[in-house]
């Protein structure tokens, strides 16, 4: 069981994906969002690091909210403040004022969720000892994008009928006839193939970027004084340079990880309420 | 003659980067002013501003994608 642990909390800490430089600079590549299997390896659950980094970014802000929510006050505590304020933050600057009051409320499960999930997976790339956003893989943004969609579609359809829903998003009112089904056209392309693959992309290639940026920051900061400084040379001295940038660009990404976030919640707020408009 | 090894789809992105830059700079900046001369409209106004927003990144998360179509190589 011990070994276990071990090895799996060796699993998580990050590493070089190949570390055969012999004290040369080594850039950040791709292979380390792609790394060997851990656990379950040759079987379809092949788990690898970045798949546990999500389980446990998942473990850790499901048992955070269970402890933030357990014993609620009417006098609130500091922590219970902080995820009031978090929580009201969503639930007012985001969907009540998008969606409406009625509507807001319907869907404020799944907002919620999709919010604090992001925030999670985003967070983790900024985490010492993990260093890797787990949404820069492509999967869990296009899991998401595919649940906003899923959502969009459902509640136009639910509240208008196939038929309608569809009248409404694509035969547009205010344009002239000859022109309506070009511009049914670009809305098929703009309202359910961009809007999608727009949400995913923005997500993981903002992540991916960033993840990128501070790999760069601190490997050349390694390079730097541990290759160019320990052989004499007082160039080496640009590690500070390197190491300051990069401690700047850790701000900067958990900056991002919550605006990558809120983006996408509102994003998934604003299409629903588009698809729940009479007409646009 | 020197020559440049490498690949050139980051090329691409700096392109169209400079294109949507642009619009986003100038959407969320018009949509400053307008909040600034009707501050009760700023709910309405933030929700126009982010659907501008994403139609108008979206030239460039098409710049991103175009770098892992597989083209065939000559």
């Amino acid at each position: 069981m011990e070994t276990v642990l071990s090895s799996l909390v060796l699993a998580l800490l990050p590493r070089l994906a190949d570390d055969s430089s012999n004290g040369g600079f080594v850039a950040p590549s791709v292979d380390e969002l792609f790394p060997d299997a851990v656990l379950f390896a040759g079987t379809p659950f092949a788990l690898n690091r970045i798949l546990l980094i999500r389980l446990l970014a998942v473990v850790v802000m499901c048992l955070i909210l269970w402890l933030a929510s357990r014993r609620m006050r009417v006098v609130p505590g500091k922590g219970q403040v902080a995820f009031e304020f978090m929580f009201d933050f969503i639930r007012k600057g985001v969907v009540i004022d998008t969606l409406g009051e009625k509507d807001g409320r319907r869907f404020m499960p799944v907002l919620l969720t999709i919010f604090f999930a992001t925030l999670a997976m985003n967070l983790t790339g900024t985490i010492p000892g993990l260093q890797i956003a787990s949404t820069a893989l492509i999967g869990q943004a296009l899991l998401m994008a595919v649940l906003a969609y899923v959502l969009f579609v459902y509640a136009g359809i639910k509240k208008f009928g196939v038929g309608r829903f569809f009248k409404n998003a694509l035969w547009l009112p205010g344009v002239p006839v000859f022109l309506r089904p070009v511009i049914a056209i670009l809305e098929v392309l703009s309202t359910f193939i961009v809007r999608p693959v727009t949400l995913t992309l923005r997500l993981t290639m903002n992540m991916l970027a960033g993840h990128m940026l501070l790999a760069l920051c601190f490997l050349a900061t390694h390079f730097f004084f541990l290759t160019v400084l320990a052989d004499g040379n007082l160039l080496g001295l640009l590690g500070l340079g390197t190491l300051a940038m990069g401690v700047a660009f850790t701000v900067l990404e958990l900056f991002v990880a919550v605006l990558q976030a809120y983006i996408f919640t509102i994003l998934t707020a604003i299409y629903i309420q588009l698809a729940l408009a009479e007409e646009h | 003659m020197g020559s440049l090894v490498g690949h050139i789809a980051p090329l691409a992105f700096g392109l169209a980067a400079i294109g949507s830059g642009v619009g986003v700079g100038i959407i969320v900046g018009k949509t400053v002013e307008s909040v600034a001369r009707q501050p009760e409209l700023a709910g309405r106004l933030q929700t126009l501003m982010w659907i501008g927003i994403a139609i108008t990144e979206a030239l460039c998360f098409i710049a991103i994608g175009v770098a892992f179509i597989p083209f065939p190589q000559p």
